[in-house]
């Protein structure tokens, strides 16, 4: 068949896509108006927010950034979270990695399946007798007790991502190291490791990114020193007038990272979320 | 060395994990299992003391964990309905090729990734009944104002709504994969036998896409009966108690009560709910073959 010649479309044609092009465009703003209705007020002050009809242009103040990051220590709370994700991913992918390849390579699902239990499993079974064993060990309130705890989040999900890819590593390729007198461990590191940086790459970022946004560990293990931000946010509810403005800037100061991580690998991400749902 | 490592890597290489989920893992849930059976609680001020299914007993007769129960139901079952169908038809909808098509992926990605209780705290901002952006649209187009999170009537679909934004995409990403990965030539066919693209949908792309929707829905059910960020930084299970869903529920007996013994036992129950539903929908997808 001959290519089609660009031609002039009928009526009918360009209203479908019309129609499109607008249901579309209804369906973005409804999943992106709270976003921007966040971003929006995070610069307006109490009185600017509480008015109705919105004052669509106004004069942005910093205030309520300023007021969240010098009266309510919230650095520290990002660097707690930090310290947290990172923490809890890196243990995640060292024992997660591992792991993933021997369910990969020699069939181990039981421990597969014993992973993904801790996805089926209430995060409050996990959290009362953990509450009560670090407190025995006087650790409540420690990044080890929150790294640990936060790892029932990560490894899931490492485990979850690795384990396809590994998969799809052809076995001639570690059978070819071997035969050359490489030591599994020696295959591993130097073979297979090296070309999952996709695969690693996704399960890092979905582990730090569900770390960060764990809201449930972090406002039992933690109090005031390995507070998480999840949880600072949620402090700022607990008086008697809202402060909307600065929950405002909060949320946006908490979201913003994970976003821009979420965006930057996108492709690995819907990669990642949607694996092994497609294979049915 | 190296050899007893290669002879053994299948066992070596997944030691770490093993001991991380014997620790973390299997000994909460034992440990959960055990105090369900224990009457201890901090108010008590004794070491618990093995006492059988007495919690158990007392579950019935708690209005309270009830009531809940039928409530984590109401709030699943109308979140996941709707973010299937919405998710189902969007997908369908956005499967052509389009200018900006890759933008909306991206935006997609966006509400579930974000960090739930920031998410919580600007529908909050927008549910505000006098001041909230919600109320005020819905006056300007003459329609009936709303309550939202802050009445016993409307807390519920209030939540859901929020589920429904943040999770709807995840539906809209698995089914896109999952159209992709159709094979071509049913669709072929359809096109030479003038089937209508209604009479394609549901005769051949439904069909052919169910596997994928089945799994998608099932990983949603799982995640949304347990959901809790969303329900205990909004409501903290009020006004009263009518968002109080199992999980909010058993939060409270724990850590407001400090019942470890009693919330055990609802915990069990719980779990016991989660799986079999997980059950029943993998059984029935087999079942049915679909």
């Amino acid at each position: 068949m001959a290519k089609p010649q660009p031609k002039k479309r009928t009526a009918a044609q360009v209203l479908g896509d019309v129609i499109f092009y607008v249901v579309v465009l209804i369906i973005l703003g409804f999943f992106l108006a709270p976003f921007l209705w966040m971003v929006f007020n995070s610069f307006k002050t109490p009185l600017q927010i509480a008015k109705m009809p919105p004052d669509w242009i106004f004069t942005p103040t910093l205030a309520n950034y300023q007021n969240v990051f010098s009266s309510q220590k919230f650095g520290n709370y990002l660097w707690n979270s930090i310290v947290i994700g990172a923490g809890s991913t890196f243990f995640g992918l060292v024992l997660g990695l591992p792991a993933a390849y021997a369910i990969a390579r020699y069939k181990q699902y039981g421990i597969a399946t014993a992973i993904l239990i801790a996805r089926i499993v209430p995060g409050i079974t996990f959290l009362i007798p953990l509450f009560i064993l670090f407190r025995q060990l006087q650790m409540i309130d420690t990044y080890q007790s929150l790294i640990l705890a936060h790892m029932l989040v990560a490894l899931p999900f490492i485990v979850w991502v690795m384990v396809p890819f590994f998969e799809s590593i052809p076995q001639e390729l570690e059978e070819a190291a071997r035969v050359d007198g490489a030591s599994i461990l020696q295959a591993f590191f130097q073979i297979i490791l090296p070309i999952s940086g996709p695969g690693i790459v996704t399960g890092a970022i979905l582990a730090f990114v569900f770390s960060w946004n764990n809201f449930m560990f972090s406002i039992q293990l933690a109090t005031s020193n390995t507070k998480t931000v999840p949880v600072a946010i949620y402090n700022f509810i607990g008086y008697a007038q809202i402060d909307w403005g600065g929950l405002m800037a909060a949320a946006v100061t908490i979201t913003l990272p994970v976003l821009v991580l979420a965006l930057f690998t996108q492709r690995y991400v819907i990669r990642g979320l949607t694996a092994g749902a497609v294979k049915g | 060395m190296s050899n007893f490592l290669d002879r053994n890597v299948k066992w070596l290489f997944p030691l770490p994990a093993i001991l991380f989920i014997l620790v973390m893992m299997v000994f909460p849930i034992l440990y959960t299992v055990w105090n369900s059976m224990t009457p201890w609680s901090i108010s008590a001020g004794r070491p618990p003391t093995f006492f059988g299914l007495e919690n158990y007993q007392k579950l019935p007769d708690d209005s309270r964990f009830v009531a809940s129960i039928g409530r984590t139901f109401y709030f699943t079952i109308l979140a996941v309905s709707l973010e299937v169908i919405l998710g189902v038809a969007i997908a369908l909808l956005l499967n052509r090729e389009f200018r900006f098509k890759r933008i909306i992926n991206s935006i997609m990605l966006l509400p579930m990734m974000a960090t739930p209780v920031a998410i919580a705290m600007v529908w909050l901002l927008m549910y505000v009944p006098t001041t909230g952006i919600i109320n005020f649209v819905l006056r300007a187009f003459g329609l009936p104002e709303g309550l939202w999170v802050y009445n016993a009537q409307s807390v519920i679909p209030a939540l859901a709504l929020v589920d429904v934004w943040e999770w709807t995409p995840m539906i809209i990403l698995i089914c896109l994969a999952g159209l992709t990965a159709l094979p071509h030539d049913p669709f072929e066919a359809a096109v030479v036998d003038g089937a209508s693209t209604w009479q394609t949908i549901r005769y051949i792309t439904l069909p052919m896409l169910m596997p994928t929707i089945s799994v998608a829905t099932l990983l949603r059910l799982i995640d949304a009966i347990k959901t809790f960020d969303i329900i205990y930084t909004m409501t903290q299970g009020g006004p009263g108690f009518t968002s109080e869903t199992i999980n909010i529920y058993a939060f409270v007996q724990s850590f407001q009560y400090f019942n470890f013994g009693y919330a055990s036992s609802v915990l069990v129950v719980f779990f016991a709910v989660v799986l079999s539903v997980s059950l029943l929908v993998t059984y029935s997808r087999r079942s049915l073959e679909i």
